[in-house]
């Protein structure tokens, strides 16, 4: 019996388990309410009619789940244990190209074998898929009828199915959240497993410290030693991601806050807001091509035409600017958050004494608003070094230490996106190298994020 | 205007309101206004919430500006400079004319530099130590010296509720103005802090001109020479404080100062 079939079964029933036991308890209850005592009625009956639906699905639905894992495992097993299959080649990877084959063969995705061992193979792979298959839809149909039946025993005028409903929506919003949340720590419990791999090939010091970068010459057998040196592409990330595109979007986002808090009408203000925060709805591959073909080249150019050497046309300016200009939302936003959420009293304050909106604002609300501005620039710091398709795009590979704006750096996001595309053996410690990246950037914005996040949580209670 | 009103012009006065209507938006909040304000008299405002005494204070040095539908029609003199004029320059009204406001609202920034602000930004003080000169007067008059000549640096948000108040007049006072107005000064402190803030007022009265909006009668009976009260938007009785209490000349005055309504 195919999955879809035994799912509809299984519908099915849970509907007829809904209005059976609904029905069961409205003549249940119709009999207790005539007693007369106020509690001999608890649940309405479409609570009840729930609960055995919810006994009849659950269980079946769970068992269906795990044999769905489990199945091919035994089907496989079966296959081996019958005598054409003693014929097998006896390595591992030719082995299971031709139980491939066959499976696909018994299933009717392949119709013919290109290996004949295979169509020998076909017969005793259908016949055990069917057999698990069936008795896979017996065991769930079986789990359907015991849970439905049990829970259907229960129902009774008194019966308190509301509260037991109540506690299953509780626990299945619980499995919701917990499913993000254990995603998480899998990827984090990867991300360590595989750097944890890549130091045992390399030391954590050279990696961390190493001031040259260049996994290729490693891959081509000369070594791990000094060939991971990692610090070239901090440099570059904190060049192009903490330095250039925070100078960039720093003050702008800083003075459009200004501008919108304190001298924008609410009519300018209602316009200007959504059209600067779709700044932050652009695609960033959009940004990445902007700045790889309009603003590295303009840059390249006129860096040529001023005479300045080593102009790139993958320059960290080209990345940094337009990574700027991304980030502008986000400062922006933030700020203009911790400005509007400094008292108006506190502006009241200092108009009173005399002083000009612009000296209120440079001498008591950005000073008063700073903790909250400290905390934006903070989460943009760590938007800006977690980005990659812009850096990827502009940036360059080369892994140079310079501090000349001009010339082509590149990035630890850069680098994990070059280590991972292409063909990969996934034991080499080129390869791991992008795990062992991909941790460092990952605990550096954890960081960032928990303090920013401190700092603002801190600042907002300051005014409440 | 009903009563009478002879005994209470005053030849030279510091400011002068004539028949000023505030609007906000098609709302009118000010129903035609006059007051004279001088250095030897307390005025304090009474009314009910809502009866326009605040707005009112808040024309006289022009902080409604920063309400952007609120409209100032009629005439309010400094020195008989009127205040609406497109030549007066706010910043400097404003210096001229000090505010205190309901809640303190000390800068988060040090006691010191608190008073120092004023001074700071319109150029008063020649140096450092000038302006130490200045931070010390004006937390003497504000009668703040004592409690906190040890801890200039601490910041002025740490202060009690009292004391933050009375920086505050101290920081109006630093920029040495002419008029301090007060907007219901104690209503969030305790009586001993507002009893401080009541004998500050006596001390400073003579110095410069003090107009108080407040809600507590008593307050304006202790404090004011001059009391006004106020009705949805009207000003309903003008006259010497001891009079408005003892003997108001309008029923509404008298309902009200007697605890009928407010």
């Amino acid at each position: 019996m195919t999955g879809p079939a035994i799912l509809l079964l299984l519908a099915g029933l849970g509907a007829i388990a809904w209005v059976s036991a609904r029905a069961r308890a409205l003549r249940l209850q119709t009999v207790a309410r005539a007693t007369g005592r106020r509690d001999a009625v608890h649940s309405l009956p479409g609570y009840h009619g729930w609960y055995v639906a919810l006994w009849t699905l659950i269980p079946a639905g769970l068992f269906l789940a795990v044999w769905a894992n489990v199945s091919p495992g035994l089907v496989t097993q079966a296959v081996l244990a019958d005598p054409a299959a003693q014929s097998l080649p006896l390595d591992a990877f030719s082995r299971s190209a031709v139980l491939g084959e066959a499976r696909a063969i018994a299933t009717g995705l392949q119709s013919g074998a290109f290996n004949p061992a295979s169509q020998a193979l076909v017969e005793p792979y259908s016949a055990a898929l069917n057999t698990y298959g069936v008795a896979g839809a017996v065991l769930a149909l079986i789990l359907a009828f015991a849970g439905g039946a049990y829970a259907f025993t229960r129902v009774r005028p008194d019966f308190r199915a509301r509260t037991r409903v109540e506690r299953l929506v509780m626990a299945t919003l619980l499995v919701a959240s917990l499913l993000a949340i254990v995603t998480t720590l899998g990827i984090v419990a990867s991300l360590l497993w595989e750097s944890f791999r890549f130091f045992s090939m390399v030391n954590p010091i050279d990696f961390l410290f190493g001031l040259k970068w260049s996994p290729q010459s490693a891959a081509m057998g000369y070594g791990n030693d000094d060939a991971f040196g990692a610090v070239p592409l901090f440099w570059g990330t904190i060049f192009i991601g903490a330095i250039i595109a925070m100078i960039v979007a720093i003050p702008l986002g800083l003075m459009s806050a200004v501008y919108l808090t304190q001298y924008a009408s609410s009519t300018v203000r209602k316009w200007m807001k959504p059209i600067l925060e779709v700044l932050a709805g652009v695609p960033t591959v959009v940004y990445g091509y902007f700045a790889a073909l309009t603003v590295a080249p303009a840059l390249r150019d006129l860096a040529v035409s001023v005479g300045i050497h080593g102009a790139s046309s993958e320059s960290a300016l080209a990345a940094g600017l337009v990574m700027g200009v991304m980030i502008i939302p986000f400062v922006s936003s933030m700020a203009d958050d911790s400005i509007a959420a400094v008292p108006q009293s506190m502006r009241d304050g200092s108009l009173a004494m005399g002083a000009t909106t612009s000296e209120t604002i440079t001498r008591v609300l950005i000073p008063a608003a700073l903790p909250g501005v400290v905390g934006g620039v903070l989460l943009a710091v760590s938007r800006a070094i977690g980005e990659t398709m812009i850096v990827v795009m502009a940036a360059g590979l080369a892994a140079n230490m310079t501090a000349n704006p001009f010339a082509s750096v590149t990035t630890v996001t850069t680098q994990i996106v070059q280590l991972l595309t292409g063909d990969q053996e996934f034991d080499s410690a080129k390869t791991l190298a992008a795990f062992a990246l991909g941790l460092v950037l990952f605990i550096v914005t954890l960081l960032l994020n928990i303090v920013a996040l401190r700092v603002v949580k801190k600042y907002r209670e300051a005014y409440e | 205007m009903t009563q009478e009103q002879t005994d209470l012009t005053i030849a030279n006065p510091k400011m002068s309101a004539r028949d000023v209507k505030v609007f906000y938006g098609p709302k009118q909040a000010i129903k035609g206004v006059s007051i004279d304000v001088d250095m030897d008299h307390v005025t304090a405002f009474i009314g009910p919430s809502g009866c326009g005494k605040s707005t009112f204070l808040r024309t006289l040095n022009r902080m409604n500006d920063t309400v952007a539908s609120a409209r100032v029609e009629g005439e309010i003199t400094l020195d008989g400079e009127n205040i609406y004029a497109p030549t007066m320059d706010v910043v400097q009204l404003r210096a001229r004319v000090g505010m205190v406001f309901q809640k303190p609202n000390p800068f988060p920034k040090s006691i010191y530099e608190n008073i120092a602000y004023g001074p700071r930004i319109h150029g008063l003080a020649a140096g450092k130590a000038d302006m130490d000169v200045i931070v010390e007067k004006s937390l003497r008059r504000a009668g703040l010296w004592d409690e906190v000549k040890d801890r200039l640096n601490d910041s002025g948000t740490a202060l009690s509720g009292g004391q933050q108040q009375r920086l505050c007049i101290g920081r109006a006072i630093a920029v040495e103005p002419e008029v301090i107005l007060m907007d219901e000064p104690c209503s969030a402190l305790d009586p001993i802090a507002t009893a401080k803030i009541e004998e500050l007022i006596h001390e400073l009265r003579g110095r410069y001109g003090i107009v108080i909006v407040t809600h507590n009668m008593q307050q304006a009976a202790r404090v004011s020479q001059r009391t006004a009260f106020f009705h949805l938007g009207e000003l309903v009785e003008y006259g010497v404080t001891s009079d408005i209490f003892t003997n108001p000349r309008q029923e509404r005055t008298k309902d009200y100062i007697t605890g009928r309504y407010g």
